[in-house]
């Protein structure tokens, strides 16, 4: 018995400190709108913001162009205003860059983006929490060799494609890390200016602090950023829509099988009690 | 040569007249067959895993017709499956869903037996056909899971196989074999697709009509765990207790199968992944033998075992040791022969020299893979661990339920935290638990015959509807 209670003591144990431990690895993220998923105009701004930025380096080859179908663009929408090339409206979305080329030049090729929100989800977070935080936790940073960070992604590969869409901003990035020298622990305020250089005050914290970080920006164009922040979210609802085409149709259908179910289970059940009715 | 009599008009006479079989198997398995008339909740999961069954056959030929057994597209042949094919989604989310749905279903099975001693004479035949069907299954989902070919399928597989290079003398080239290649790759790809769509199946179809046989032979047992064919009615010689199967249980499945195919089509049209469970997240990542993924854990199915697995580590080879002198000890106080005395005393002395006899013992690695497989064999010896007087854990002490249920919770626990990264703290219940799920078989001749049994009554429990 005593075993048994020490157990379970050690099972509540691993499940607090497990939640906090998750907490403290990984920054706050934002919560992805996830109405703009229900929403064609949304899934075909965040379509266009894909074809016109994203598809410079990342592909969505799992994805044909006439899939878009999907968001209410026809045919013939979609190669005059999304496919820039000689492709045809039923080849898979691919990019011409070559992975030889993309590890040369970036070290690995970018992944594919077909089933990318899927992907990135944990038991911890929602890939689309996490693709909506990356997205717009961009800031200048002078000394990463593409001049910028990432508060989702520390020292990201990915450049800040979509900069002139959200503006220049000012980071403030808060750190709470162990003392480098000694045994307590540091408040460490990094503030970025607009060109990414750094001012850096650290502070020493009383007692006993968790280790965890958070941030704030300060856009020089509040407007512009929020826009951004609505760009974003349509292009995430789009990523959405990518990883699994068919879950608008999939759930329309879902509720009349469901229907069709209950009926069947309520005849079924009179059917039983009337067979049911002669065993004695 | 002259037709058959028959007692059967139209086309079933026609039928008769020429195969008196057809007839006399639908008596024998159906129209006939009684079935003791006070089946409750539990007795729905038997067909229920024919269903899945045919539900994961049937998506599974569909899935065939599309998949791509190559390590360059499978991965992408899945996701066409779900894009270009028409109801492709719908097929994979079927079998993805059916895979789980089948271990649910099996679970609550063999829940159902040792609450009620399914297992118990006569039936140690039905039992061991189950328990084999049990392997295949297991057999079948861990060769399925590779075909995605995601980073789970991968790694999963690369860890399992692995599993056997820790067998002394023969493991590493053994693994080769299992593989066909020094690491999991288009040859394992393509052998575990064919033991997937053919050899699994097969063995695992003809298990399952052994199972039903020897069931249909001995007759089904029942919550009250009476034996119904004691009490025949004199003037009929049928079972007073009994029904026939059809048309009283089948109209009784199907009702089952209604609430059952609620509950399934729920999650195959709202949440197919099931919080990553069904379909896990990192296998929406394509295979990449050159980066292993932080954490690398089993379908939820097989985290039970894989934590008493991953418990067996060096520090627990000690305990482990203790636990089966103990063991050794008990029984040679039990037992009355000489010679099987001194014989189980011998092997228990062997096997903890192995355990942790110096320059003689094995790799701790190896006894986690000898544990993991008797975490499930020992399934198999249930109809002779059981000792209890009472069959059905309604003549049993309440005690014993409790223990089942302790049980269930250890089995709950150690699936948990085998979806777990590892840890200090996992490692440590990883431990408790194997502890007690062994003890709670090991020891079961003993338990099983303690306490208060109530009388058993002579007919079944059964209030008309």
């Amino acid at each position: 018995m005593k075993r048994l209670i020490a157990s379970l003591c050690l099972i509540a144990g691993t499940l607090l400190g497990g939640a906090a431990h998750a907490a403290g690895a990984q920054v706050h993220l934002d919560t992805w709108p996830e109405a703009r998923g229900r929403d064609l105009a949304s899934l075909q701004n965040g379509a266009r913001t894909f074809v016109n930025y994203c598809m410079g380096c990342h592909s969505a080859s799992l994805m044909r162009w006439n899939r878009l179908n999907a968001i209410g663009l026809d045919d013939r929408q979609i190669r005059d205003f999304l496919i820039f090339g000689e492709q045809k409206v039923g080849d898979p979305m691919t990019i011409a860059m070559r992975p030889a080329d993309a590890k040369a030049w970036f070290g690995k090729m970018p992944p594919d983006m077909s089933v990318i929100a899927r992907a990135r989800t944990s038991f911890d977070f929602k890939g689309t929490d996490y693709l909506y935080t990356l997205l717009r936790g961009y800031y200048r940073d002078a000394t990463s060799p593409t001049g910028w960070n990432n508060v989702a992604y520390p020292n990201i590969g990915m450049p800040h494609i979509l900069w002139e869409r959200q503006g220049p901003r000012e980071a403030t990035i808060e750190r709470i890390v162990h003392d480098a020298g000694g045994k307590g622990m540091v408040r460490e305020v990094a503030v970025y200016d607009a060109a990414g250089r750094a001012t850096v005050t650290r502070t020493a914290v009383p007692g006993h602090a968790a280790e965890g970080a958070s941030y704030s920006f300060k856009p020089a164009d509040p407007a512009l950023a929020r826009q951004y922040d609505s760009d974003v979210a349509d292009l995430v609802a789009f990523l959405t829509f990518m990883t699994d085409p068919s879950a608008t149709t999939r759930v329309r259908i879902g509720v009349w099988v469901l229907l069709f179910l209950a009926f069947f289970t309520v005849v079924a059940w009179w059917l039983n009690r009337e067979y049911w009715k002669d065993v004695k | 040569m002259p037709l058959h009599k028959t007692e059967y008009k139209g086309v079933l006479g026609w039928i008769d007249q020429r195969m008196p079989s057809a007839m006399i198997e639908y008596r024998k398995h159906l129209s006939e067959y009684y079935a003791p008339k006070n089946f409750n909740f539990w007795y729905f999961f038997g067909s229920l895993a024919i269903v899945v069954l045919a539900i994961q056959i049937t998506t599974g030929i569909f899935l065939t017709m599309h998949y791509k057994p190559d390590a360059r597209f499978a991965f992408e042949s899945v996701e066409y499956i779900m894009r270009d094919v028409p109801g492709g989604w719908f097929i994979r989310y079927m079998h993805s869903t059916g895979a789980s749905f089948f271990f649910i279903v099996v679970y609550l099975h063999m829940f159902r037996a040792l609450l009620y001693g399914s297992y118990r004479t006569p039936r140690e035949m039905v039992w061991i056909f189950g328990c084999l069907i049990f392997l295949c299954l297991m057999g079948e989902a861990f060769f399925g899971y590779l075909l995605p070919w995601g980073q789970m399928s991968y790694w999963g597989a690369q860890v399992i196989v692995n599993l056997f290079s820790a067998i002394p003398v023969i493991g590493p080239d053994l693994s080769v074999l299992i593989r066909g290649d020094y690491v999991v790759s288009d040859a394992t790809l393509n052998r575990f697709f064919a033991f997937h769509v053919i050899a699994i199946p097969l063995v695992l179809v003809g298990l399952v009509a052994a199972h039903i046989l020897a069931l249909h032979d001995v007759g089904s047992n029942n919550p009250d765990g009476i034996e119904i064919k004691e009490k025949l009615d004199p003037a009929t010689g049928k079972p007073l207790d009994g029904i026939p199967f059809h048309p009283y249980y089948t109209v009784h499945d199907i009702m089952g199968l209604g609430v059952f195919l609620i509950v399934f089509f729920s999650v195959v049209f709202f949440m197919p992944e099931m919080g990553g469970y069904f379909l896990e997240w990192n296998n929406f990542i394509p295979a990449d033998p050159l980066q292993t993924p932080p954490h690398i854990a089993p379908v939820w199915y097989f985290t039970p075992y894989y934590s008493i697995l991953r418990a067996t580590t060096e520090p627990f080879m000690l305990a482990l040791a203790a636990g089966l002198a103990v063991y050794a000890l008990l029984l040679f106080f039990a037992l009355r022969s000489r010679l099987a005395r001194f014989a189980v005393l011998g092997a228990a002395a062997v096997v903890i020299v192995l355990m942790i006899g110096g320059p003689l013992k094995l790799d701790p690695k190896l006894w986690g893979v000898v544990l993991m497989g008797a975490s499930v064999l020992i399934f198999i010896a249930l109809p002779w661990l059981d000792q209890s007087p009472a069959k059905s854990m309604r003549y049993r002490p309440a005690w014993h339920f409790w223990l089942l249920i302790g049980f269930v919770v250890v089995f709950l626990v150690l699936g948990y935290f085998g979806t777990q990264p590892p840890s200090p703290v996992n490692e440590r219940v990883s431990q408790i638990g194997t502890l007690l799920y062994f003890a709670f078989f090991l020891l079961m001749p003993w338990w099983s015959r303690m306490g208060e049994f109530k009388p058993v009554p002579s007919r079944v429990t059964f209030a008309a509807h």
